[in-house]
């Protein structure tokens, strides 16, 4: 019988999940712009969260697949049992129940997770026998670089605020909005936090191997820069909820705590000159091509997030597509592309460290990114709009506001269309081979 | 000394975990408020999710981007439970008309109610101090 490369199976299933993401997101602003658009069957109710969980799924299963295909290379031991088989059975009986529950309208969840509640449950099974893989196989491995302790953050932290996600479950928690209301923001900004140290920890294991030097991961500086990270993923969600009436204390430690991402950013502009000539030596191999275009992309979130975590800029952009902005340009230009990477570096290796890309996946790769900025623009300049409009003495009515940011919502469809397309293209290449990248596994 | 990621790790968890529970502890420090019946309410809150009205609408900002806010949705001229009734069951723009129940919609209000109650979402009644952090009167109702 021949052996199952686990990694390739998550990373594979993420894939799908990608495409069903991109398909719904294309369909959900269609709403934005012809209202009455599948009104009456599926509706902006149940597209929004098929496209979000389809995205969250892609992130989750994608960071799965690649931490597995990570501890795979370093111990150089299979992650081929049956644990990690129920784990990927866990995730598909979970995928199918919401989107059932989505497609036939049968919600209770919070935004996010809005389908039933029991359709957890699987999840976070399958979250704990992660955590046994990971740990039954890294256990041994001694000065762990800061990648390994990246992943194992991401894994503890993803099930501890899944957990809290579902406080709400108690009465006596819905019973006092304030509360309840920032627990949920609480989790929402930590479940980032974590999943962002399983994908960046991958961007480090990623870069350990394509600069063939072994000493990204363990160097001082990466450590203090993992260390900042976990600090802010504990502390720093505080700044979603400056408008809520919570407790002083929160508002100023999420403040206090945003304002070190400053650090981050500083390092960038630091390393620049040393990312220009890495992205000259590196720029043909392919699973590095997205990790340099992630690294513009971080530059470019973590100067806007900075920025808005100011509590006297984020009452101008507070509840506006500046917000979504933020956020898919996050997921797309920073998480995307580094699973995309690791998906071309697991997926096929053979074809990306020999050759040069085909002129196809060259014009896929920069119609992602032309498409990635026109939808940044498109929500920052529909954001900024709304923005005013929340902060006119006289307002006008909320239609009529929506009304005026039409020619930003078209645009952002077309930006939509234009991801979708190139990030077809590029599963379409990944999945040709999914079969025999399964089945065949190869230490390396 | 050599450097123990470990330990740092262990510190920082152990602070996590205080303050995650000086925020479950919250409630215990809040009195009721008596302008709405705290139970309906968090079967209100129900409901919300029940109809996944989050899709499009916000409370302080936060949720949906196609509808409007709702945090101060009951007090609005001309607002309440009938209104909202008439606006759930009808539908306007994209959104569908909803078949909810009369307790459903009684819920609904009731939880609207605690969201008004709890303070003002309006970002022109906010103003910066001199840290740049916003400041809100209503911050005294809760």
């Amino acid at each position: 019988m021949r052996k199952i490369n686990f990694g390739n199976l998550f990373l594979v299933t993420a894939i799908v999940m990608l495409l069903s993401g991109l398909v719904f997101g294309v369909l959900a602003a269609i709403i934005y712009i012809a209202p009455d658009f599948l009104k009456n069957s599926l509706g902006f109710i149940s597209l929004r969260p098929l496209h979000v969980s389809s995205a969250l799924l892609w992130i989750f299963l994608g960071a799965t697949g690649s931490v597995y295909n990570g501890i795979r290379i370093v111990t150089k031991k299979e992650v081929s049992n049956p644990v990690a088989f129920t784990q990927w059975l866990l995730w598909m009986i979970a995928i199918i129940g919401i989107f059932t529950s989505y497609f036939t309208h049968q919600f209770g969840g919070r935004e996010y997770w809005e389908f039933n509640p029991v359709w957890a449950l699987p999840i976070a099974i399958a979250w704990i026998l992660f955590f046994i893989n990971f740990y039954k196989h890294i256990y041994k491995v001694r000065n762990w670089p800061v990648y390994m302790w990246m992943w194992f953050t991401g894994l503890v932290f993803f099930f501890f605020s899944f957990s809290e996600n579902y406080l709400w479950l108690f009465p006596v928690i819905r019973e006092h909005f304030v509360t309840d209301m920032t627990i949920q923001w609480k989790v929402n900004g930590s479940l980032v936090g974590a999943w962002n140290q399983l994908i960046y920890g991958t961007a480090f294991f990623l870069m350990d191997r394509i600069s063939g030097t072994k000493d990204v991961g363990k160097n001082n500086l990466a450590f203090a820069m993992y260390f900042l990270g976990l600090f802010n993923l504990m502390f720093n969600w505080g700044h979603h909820i400056y408008t809520l009436p919570t407790e002083n204390y929160i508002r100023y430690i999420g403040y206090a705590v945003s304002m070190t991402e400053w650090i981050f950013f500083a390092k960038i502009i630091y390393n620049w000159k040393k990312s220009v000539s890495d992205i000259q030596k590196h720029y043909h191999y392919f699973p590095y091509r997205f990790l340099m275009a992630s690294d513009i992309w971080v530059f470019i979130n973590i100067g806007q997030a900075s920025l808005l975590s100011i509590p006297a800029i984020n009452i101008y952009t507070h509840g506006t597509h500046i917000t979504v902005a933020h956020a898919m340009g996050t997921t797309i230009g920073i998480n995307s592309m580094i699973l995309l990477a690791a998906c071309f570096e697991f997926l096929k290796p053979e074809l990306y460290r020999t050759a040069k890309p085909s002129r196809s996946i060259n014009f896929a790769f920069w119609m992602l990114q032309i498409s990635l900025v026109i939808l940044f623009l498109s929500l920052n300049i529909a954001g900024f709009k709304k923005g005013i409009w929340q902060l006119t003495e006289e307002q006008s009515s909320y239609s009529v506001m929506m009304q005026s940011l039409q020619p930003y919502f078209i645009s952002f469809l077309i930006a939509g269309i234009g991801l979708m397309i190139s990030f077809s293209i590029f599963a379409g290449k990944l999945l040709k081979q999914a079969r025999k990248s399964i089945l065949l596994s190869h230490i390396n | 000394m050599k450097f123990k990621p470990r330990h740092t790790f262990l510190l920082l968890s152990s602070l996590f975990l205080l303050y995650s529970f000086s925020i479950y502890l919250h409630p215990l420090r809040v009195a009721d408020d008596n302008r709405y019946d705290k139970e309906l309410a968090s079967e209100g809150r129900l409901v919300w999710q029940k109809y996944n009205c989050q899709s499009c609408h916000q409370f302080y900002g936060l949720g949906g981007y196609l509808g409007p806010d709702l945090t101060n949705f009951m007090s609005k001229p001309g607002r309440g439970e009938p209104f909202l009734k008439a606006m759930v069951n009808s539908g306007i723009k994209q959104m569908p008309a909803f078949s909810l129940t009369d307790v459903e919609i009684h819920e609904l209000a009731e939880f609207l109610k605690a969201t008004d109650a709890s303070g003002s979402a309006d970002p022109r009644s906010f103003k910066a101090n001199n840290f740049g952090m916003i400041e809100h009167n209503e911050h005294e109702k809760n």
